[in-house]
């Protein structure tokens, strides 16, 4: 069964986020979704970018307040 | 598409490694092939046990130090790690600091001449820092 996984990468800078985001998105199984912290925003256009490249899918990327959540679903 | 990106560092500035570790970390994560290659100044941080700070070239390495930006050995293990980056160390920088591969932190390649690197490199990106 997927699960949506939270990461925690606030208060880091490009490219701290994104390698955070893949260094879980390797662990994780195919349908899992992975949801991005972050208070950089570079991160809500890069990850996007990233995500196309591979051919993972962008679920959502809203930003609350400082920080912005964006949640990926891998697809392979 | 995948492209091919051969790095160059030789600078021993904090600015100079930051920005090429992240072009190797995000390249080879995004499913480039990284080939870096370590020489002069810039190999010195890779000697296994050295505690030496980068210096700051300007105003700007100092923010790197006090925000939250991942160190640059931090990326370049990841862009290895992550993304199958290859970490080469210069054959001729080897001899003048008289180390050998043992000398250079875990994750590093074999020692390697510029024209192997170079040969290598033909075709692809070449960047140097």
């Amino acid at each position: 069964m997927s699960e949506t996984k939270v990461i925690d990468a606030c208060n880091t800078y490009c490219p701290g986020p994104l390698m955070e985001l893949i260094t879980y998105m390797k662990q994780a199984e195919v349908g899992d979704v992975l949801e991005l912290l972050s208070t950089d925003s570079g991160t809500a256009n890069d990850v996007p970018e990233w995500v196309n490249k591979i051919g993972h899918e962008m679920v959502g990327s809203e930003k609350v307040g400082d920080v912005w959540h964006i949640s990926v679903r891998k697809a392979k | 598409m995948s492209s091919e990106y051969h790095i160059i560092c030789v600078s021993g500035s904090h600015e100079k490694l930051q920005m090429a570790a992240m072009v190797a970390s995000v390249a080879a994560a995004s499913g480039d092939a990284v080939t870096v290659f370590f020489s002069m100044n810039a190999l010195t941080y890779f000697v296994e046990g050295s505690t030496v700070v980068a210096p700051a070239e300007g105003d700007f390495g100092g923010l790197l130090d006090k925000k939250g930006v991942p160190p640059f050995k931090q990326l370049f293990q990841q862009a290895a790690d992550l993304g199958d980056a290859v970490l080469l160390p210069c054959s001729m920088a080897m001899d003048l600091l008289e180390i050998t591969d043992a000398n250079l932190d875990p994750g590093f390649g074999p020692a390697t001449g510029l024209t192997k690197f170079l040969m290598d490199a033909e075709g692809g990106k070449l960047l140097t820092f």
